[in-house]
């Protein structure tokens, strides 16, 4: 189910590529922006929750998510090498298990702790703020880590592919299409949020059970098509 | 004993026949898998590797089917004709890995770059090497887990010759060692130095196959064609007519040339000298006018 040559393949695939950068920058810019605001307005609830949850959730988590995702598998795909990883005795769903749980992990560090770090500057935890965004940047790594991955596995342009889903659907049809939330990764880390907050500091638009129902669910179902793209991938030769 | 059978295997994409009803056995030895650029060699590759599905056959390594079988690489290694290959690593922690995906360790790994003499440049990253390093490294990562298949896809492309001996050599070692080596190559000197058996296909099609010297001799059989200018082209041309090795003599007025066909190659090639020489004629040009691969390898198919 897990292979450590492959994970490290993938780590050091993601942490070794220019992207790489973006990884470093956001939460940077995450916390710079936590330290400003602290020092000028001092600690405030409401301020954190916006904060938190404007930028750090519904921004940072998802493109690192794509950074990650996409970036674990994605460029191996386009310049043929993945033929070194699957031309071996190792189950293609050991491959995908393994690249997903390097990106969930690398998702992890770079979104979800950043976000608990921002949130005890912002206002110190008060009303559970930093620990329930921090759980719901958490729950949303897992599931942008596999549907990007999923992502990488079937398209050549993920990264577009995983903006557009991560900045249009999330951001723009969600704030105009109510509906819309009910199908977003954002609102169903959210729930979770706000059963871990204190009463009325954090609203989701979708129910806790539901919420979580679809998030395990949307998770098994893009790991295990990913690993079935991987178990029939044809490498286009020179015709 | 290992064996690669291809049973009237085709392949298409979308309207595009890329293999057609191709079927061929590849044992022990070195095979060359002879083609022009487009012919289908790597599609055929790609399918004995496992990672193209036949549209119709069957591509099996004793009896097992190679299409989604992880188990059967415990067997196969492969050196692809892509370049990338993780180029952040050195190329011992590229082989190394390489040799953990096997199930084996840093002792392989180390035994597989010194069969390829690549210990010399291990610890460099893999993005500093030269494309005949590159080649070794793969080879090295093929063979870590000593197959009994090693399938080659252009091995040779953008090699300088001191790299194409060597790598020649590993390859003939590994033949002689009892494995299947297969590799594919669009040149015909390539493939006459290394393989004595020789598979061609043109076209998406199994052309000929056997042995390399027979082919070689089907090929210069063929009928050649030459552009001749000389001083009288109409008295060469009845001289030339005269003897059993030229076929057919157009004299084209526009060209001001011969346009002469034989069909004894090496009797005509001796004969045009002193045929002119005896006549007292000038030769001002001899020229083949149809040496391309692909007009030998067409010739092939249709004998």
């Amino acid at each position: 189910m897990y292979h450590p040559t492959v994970a490290r393949l993938t780590y050091r695939g993601l942490l070794g590529r220019r992207r790489a950068f973006i990884l470093f920058a956001l939460p940077a810019l995450l916390i710079v922006i936590s330290v400003v605001i602290r020092v000028l307005t001092g600690a405030d609830d409401g301020t954190a929750a916006n904060v938190l949850g404007g930028f750090a959730l519904a921004t940072m988590v998802p493109l690192i998510g794509v950074i990650a995702g996409t970036g674990a598998i994605g460029p191996e795909i386009d310049d043929g090498s993945v033929i070194y990883l699957l031309s071996k005795p190792v189950k293609r769903h050991t491959v995908i298990l393994t690249k997903l749980i390097v990106a969930i992990g690398v998702t992890v560090v770079f979104s979800a702790v950043p976000t608990l770090i921002a949130g005890f500057v912002l206002n110190g935890n008060s009303q559970q703020i930093a620990v329930a965004y921090a759980a719901a940047a958490a729950v949303a790594s897992v599931a942008y880590s596999a549907i990007f991955l999923l992502l990488g596995t079937v398209t050549r342009h993920a990264v577009v592919a995983g903006l557009v889903y991560a900045l249009v659907w999330e951001s723009l049809f969600g704030s105009l299409i109510p509906g819309a939330r009910t199908l977003s990764v954002q609102q169903w880390s959210l729930a979770l949020a706000q059963k871990i907050g204190a009463e009325g500091a954090i609203t989701s638009d979708v129910g806790l059970p539901l919420a979580l129902t679809l998030l395990i669910g949307v998770t098994t179902a893009a790991t295990w098509y990913a690993s079935r793209k991987l178990r029939t991938l044809t490498l286009a030769g020179e015709e | 004993m290992t064996v690669l059978h291809i049973d009237n295997v085709s392949r298409w994409f979308g309207n595009v026949v890329a293999v057609n009803d191709v079927s061929m056995t590849v044992g022990p030895g070195v095979t060359g898998l002879l083609g022009p650029n487009g012919a289908g060699k790597s599609t055929l590759i790609n399918m004995m590797g496992g990672f193209l599905a036949p549209s119709t056959g069957t591509v099996t390594l004793d009896g097992a089917t190679i299409w989604r079988n992880e188990q059967v690489y415990r067997h196969i290694g492969i050196v692809p004709e892509r370049e990338a290959m993780y180029d952040f690593l050195t190329g011992l922690e590229f082989v190394r890995a390489n040799a953990e995906l096997h199930g084996l360790g840093a002792k392989e790994a180390q035994r597989a770059l010194a069969t390829v003499e690549m210990e010399y440049a291990q610890d460099r990253r893999i993005d500093t090497y030269s494309k005949g390093m590159r080649q070794r490294v793969k080879m090295a990562s093929a063979l870590v887990h000593e197959p009994a298949v090693l399938l080659l896809d252009e091995p040779f492309n953008g090699m300088d010759p001191r790299q194409r001996m060597q790598l020649m050599e590993l390859l003939r070692q590994m033949g002689a060692q009892g494995r299947t080596v297969l590799f594919s190559s669009h040149i015909l000197e390539e493939v006459e130095q290394l393989a004595a058996h020789i598979e061609v296909v043109v076209a998406g099609r199994h052309a000929a196959s056997g042995d390399f010297r027979k082919i070689r001799r089907l090929m210069t059989d063929r009928p050649h064609r030459y552009l001749v200018r000389s001083s009288d082209d109409r008295a060469l041309a009845a001289a030339l007519i005269a003897d059993p090795s030229t076929s057919g003599i157009e004299v084209d007025v526009h060209e001001g040339a011969l346009r002469v066909q034989a069909v004894d190659f090496d009797r005509f090639t001796t004969l045009l000298p002193r045929l002119a020489r005896a006549h007292g004629i000038r030769l001002l040009t001899v020229s083949p006018s149809d040496e391309s691969l692909e007009s030998v390898f067409s010739y092939l198919v249709a004998a």
